[in-house]
């Protein structure tokens, strides 16, 4: 490690690179970097969800006052009146009318909407546009960490006894949460068993000394055992668990790991478990509602990624009722359990949702629209200075669309992903610029997004 | 090539790295010759397909039966059924003699019928039926209802039969190739009726051309209606075709683009924007039968619309296509089959796959060029993989992905587990089977089933795994025939030294030896 090298910045971005790609000792250099002094109260809590698939911005919040807008849109159009219509956010751009719970966030100024926002990616490659957003690189280039997973070693501890872990929900962690800081991830498909400590334990030896890789994966599964169980417990202070009826299925026996040891499953005879009751967006809600369950319990993680797929829209995508539609009930549905769910912290807490690109401006051959440009961001939170659309509208006509076809990006999301990680969880400018979002030292963090 | 001398952990290379885990016994049959093993794979073609069958229906027989069903669902819907439609209140009465509607240009087929009373009453769910992620874009008809039975009955009878077929093969190397191939050109059963072709697509488009052309096998899938619906095809429309003029319909890109990023080019493999609408439009008209517009011999099978066809001669990676009708596509496919773009995409995908998350590049490099010299002859593509040292040289690192994982357990500890237990397992470890999280397919690195939590579940199974072994079965003698005699000592040692015989098999389980390959 040549780490006492570094004096600055300059060097610091020659070298970070190389970090980056190497993967996993860019922790290490978070020591030499000045930490950031947080008054020791406040314990902020940072989500962020990743909408994969390329979320329409244009259809989330639509500019209802610019000329073009309709015409462009055709029956993909958001009318200001009537069936369907909008609900205002101010005299141009009105909300989609599936997100009720948002709006009322917008009203009471705990949410605020980014309009015509890009990564620095320009291709249109969902894959390659995932990478940029979550890698936080400045192009498409190979990276094994994430923006959020770097951010977390510049965290300032604020009487912690432990570093910081991040919490990955869903079976695969996704990019922006891999890299070098410890993370828990959680997948709402446990099955019921019960771990036997000894078994464990010659498991922990014997990879030990042989596999380093399966050896940090198994330890942090158990912690989430460990970490699920004393929420849960948390949680369940009033009724007492009944181990004898079947539990229903939900994140709190999901994660009660301790109690009743189920039936073992003896697959061969096993009769196959009941489907669980059909409830719109469960997964969605069970996602949100275990994921602040974590962010709030005592010495659990504070900084989260959740991932969502499906917003590739491009045939019948059903704006008003339909596809979309049904996507943004969903999402909204998830926003409300999880602000529910995060209860007097979410004071202290920012959302941030984000996709990898937007849409074609105008509607294609099949109701749909294809692969673009610049899209929408969300930011909510008690943390947050909302009640706005924070914009430089490019306009829509046919000379401002970026190549003649989507909405032109006006403001870089880095901007904003790094206003709000300096501001409030406390990661210097210089790190942010460096560590965090390399070469990124002329975008600058926006000022002014937080209460 | 030079032969080389068979070194003591090949056979286990052969028969986990290039297979599904070893059965009892197998490890020491193919140690004289487990690359001869492998090879001998590959003069038998034919024993990859699994064949159509009274369960197992063609696309276009399922097309049918999706046509039937959606003509009776109609019915139930004219008739007012405003209950709940899986209940048995809402299940038209067997006596009552409905007069057919003729409204809505809804096909009364005289073959309708009714549903019987017993298919209302509803049986559970099959367990291989996971529930789906709340999924509204794609929703699937109410469970319960006749085209969900349809879509849920062949999705169940494709999935055990996939299951089956690994769990029971002495060629688990061809299903290997299927598997990676299939990955390559998937597709989601969240999409609609895909869930009832998913299936079929595989044995129709995959699994014929393993060792035969990549030209064909790319040709038989981007006609193949699960991939015509899963990537928006068959809706699009050339905005100046016939059926385009006038009407506010038109072109949707999503296939041709992930034809060149995902299935041939690689991302990298230097077309443009222009490059995918040009190619959009020369795929306009290719679609799928179905309903009545065609005759029923059309229904489920590729057909060529010429009314929807994009008028004119479009140029794609500087080549242009002047040829009438679907021609111009199949030529622009047969085109990018060759491509070395293409060459270079697949040789390090399948090296990738099956080596190391960062390959050799002198493996890549031979497989690059096999291709090129064969035009994409996957016998000698794949030939050249097994041959190459570099196949046999790495240390195993792959983690064993969820399917073959569970697939592994039943077959080296002969277990009696039914297919639809083994999908919810590969479920729970996060691959539910042709449920893709994208076009892109599964991931093909370490990190992605490393998790914590899916590294976890694996003991929980290891743990149902240690409590089903007969008890008369000595966990050393196990361990020695399933890892063969290339066992790390720390294995062995940890085996031998175990509490319970059922914690020995915990352990051997959980071993580097077991989950990685």
């Amino acid at each position: 490690m040549r780490t006492k090298h570094i004096s600055g910045c300059t060097e610091f971005q020659a070298l970070n690179r190389r970090h980056l790609l190497a993967g996993t000792t860019s922790l290490a250099l978070w020591s030499l970097l000045p930490k950031a002094a947080i008054a020791g109260t406040r314990d902020p809590r940072f989500l962020t969800i990743v909408l994969r698939g390329a979320l329409d911005g244009l259809a989330l919040a639509a500019p209802v006052g610019d000329p073009a807008y309709a015409g462009l849109r055709g029956k993909l159009a958001i009318p200001r009146e009537g069936a369907g219509a909008g609900l205002p956010l101010n005299d141009f751009f009105v909300l989609n009318s599936a997100m009720p719970y948002l709006h009322g966030l917008y009203q009471k100024r705990e949410a605020a909407i980014f309009h015509a926002v890009s990564t620095p990616y320009r291709g249109r490659s969902h894959f390659d546009g995932q990478d940029v957003l979550e890698s936080g690189l400045p192009g498409v280039t190979p990276s094994e960490s994430g923006w959020l997973n770097r951010a977390l070693g510049g965290m300032a501890n604020a009487g912690r006894a432990e570093e910081h872990k991040g919490l990955a929900m869903g079976a695969v962690v996704p990019l922006v949460m891999r890299g070098p800081a410890p993370v828990l991830s959680w997948t709402p498909k446990a099955n019921g068993l019960v771990l036997q400590e000894q078994t464990i334990q010659r498991l922990m030896d014997l990879y030990a000394h042989t596999d380093a890789g399966l050896a940090k994966a198994f330890a942090e599964g158990l912690e989430i055992d460990r970490v699920g169980a004393a929420s849960a417990q948390g949680m369940a202070a009033a009724p007492a668990p009944k181990p004898a009826a079947p539990p229903p299925a939900g994140p709190v026996n999901q994660l009660a790991a301790a109690p009743a040891p189920t039936p073992a499953p003896a697959a061969a005879q096993a009769a196959p478990a009941a489907p669980p009751p059909a409830r719109p967006f469960r997964d969605l809600i069970e996602t949100a509602e275990t994921a602040a369950r974590f962010m709030t319990a005592p010495g659990g993680p504070r900084v989260g990624a959740v991932s969502f797929d499906g917003w590739d829209t491009h045939a019948n995508e059903g704006v008003i009722t339909g596809q979309l539609a049904n996507k943004f009930a969903g999402l909204d549905a998830a926003i409300k359990a999880f602000a529910d769910g995060m209860g007097p912290a979410w004071k202290d807490t920012v959302v941030l949702i984000v996709t990898e690109f937007g849409r074609t401006a105008r509607t294609n051959g099949t109701e749909g629209t294809d692969h673009g440009t610049a899209t929408v961001a969300l930011m909510l939170g008690g943390a947050v200075k909302g009640g706005r659309v924070i914009a430089d509208w490019p306009g829509l006509t046919e000379a401002n669309l970026y190549e003649a076809r989507d909405l032109k990006p006006t403001q870089d999301l880095r901007a904003i992903s790094k206003g709000i990680l300096r501001d409030h969880l406390g990661i210097p400018d210089g790190a942010l610029a460096s560590l965090v979002f390399p070469d990124s030292a002329n975008v600058k963090g926006v000022q002014g997004l937080l209460v | 090539m030079a032969q080389r001398t068979p070194e003591p952990r090949d056979a286990a290379t052969a028969l986990r790295r290039f297979g599904l885990g070893p059965k009892p016994g197998e490890i020491a049959k193919i140690a004289a010759d487990p690359r001869g093993f492998l090879l001998s794979a590959l003069i038998s073609p034919a024993l990859a397909r699994i064949d159509d069958s009274p369960e197992l229906g063609s696309s276009p027989k399922v097309f049918a039966e999706l046509e039937e069903a959606r003509v009776e669902q109609a019915f139930m819907k004219a008739f007012g059924q405003s209950g709940p439609p899986n209940t048995a209140q809402g299940a038209p009465q067997p006596g009552a003699q409905p007069v057919p509607p003729t409204t809505a240009g809804m096909k009364v087929a005289s073959a309708a019928t009714l549903a019987p009373p017993n298919m209302m009453a509803g049986g559970p769910p099959a367990p291989a039926m996971a529930p789906a992620n709340a999924q509204p874009a794609n929703a699937q008809p109410n469970p319960g209802q006749p085209l969900a039975k349809v879509r849920r009955d062949a999705l169940r009878e494709e999935t055990f039969a996939r299951f089956n077929r690994a769990v029971a093969t002495d060629i688990p190397f061809l299903e290997r190739l299927v598997y990676f191939w299939s990955n390559h050109f998937c597709v989601s059963i969240t999409k609609g009726p895909v869930r009832a072709l998913a299936g079929s697509f595989e044995r129709e488009a995959i699994r014929p051309h393993i060792l035969g052309r990549f030209a064909d096998m790319l040709k038989a899938v981007e006609q193949h209606p699960a991939m015509l619906i899963y990537l928006d095809n068959q809706q699009s429309i050339g905005p100046n075709s016939p059926a385009g003029i006038g009407r506010d319909r038109g072109l949707n890109e999503n296939l041709a683009r992930e034809i060149l990023e995902l299935h041939t080019v690689g991302v990298d493999g230097g077309y443009t924007q222009a490059d995918v609408t040009n190619f959009a439009r020369i795929i306009t008209g290719w679609t799928y039968g179905q309903g009545e517009m065609v005759t029923e011999a059309d229904w489920g099978r590729f057909i060529f619309t010429p009314g929807r066809h994009e008028p004119g001669v479009f140029t794609v990676m500087g080549k242009r296509y002047p040829i009438p009708g679907r021609g111009a596509g199949e030529a622009l496919l047969a085109d990018l089959a060759v491509h070395p773009a293409t060459a270079r995409h697949i040789a390090r995908k399948l090296a990738r796959h099956f080596v190391s998350d960062n390959p050799p590049p002198a493996l890549v490099a031979v497989l690059e060029k096999r291709f090129l010299d064969t035009h994409g002859d996957l016998a000698a593509v794949t030939r050249a993989l097994v041959e190459a040292p570099e196949s046999w040289d790495a240390k195993p690192a792959k983690i064993v992905p969820p399917f073959d994982y569970t697939v592994s357990l039943v077959r080296g500890f002969q277990l009696k587990w039914q297919p639809g237990e083994l999908n919810r397992l590969a479920n729970v470890l996060g691959q539910p089977l042709w449920q893709v999280p994208s076009p892109k397919g599964w991931p093909d690195d370490n990190d992605a089933w490393m998790g914590p939590s899916p590294v976890r579940e694996r003991l929980r199974i290891a743990e149902m795994v240690g409590k089903q072994v007969p008890g008369n079965v000595d966990p050393r003698m196990v361990l020695a025939d399933l890892a063969g005699p290339a066992v790390r000592e720390e294995t062995k040692v940890a085996v031998q030294r175990a509490e319970t015989r059922e914690q020995a098999f915990q352990l051997m389980i959980m071993s580097p030896d077991f989950l990685r390959r």
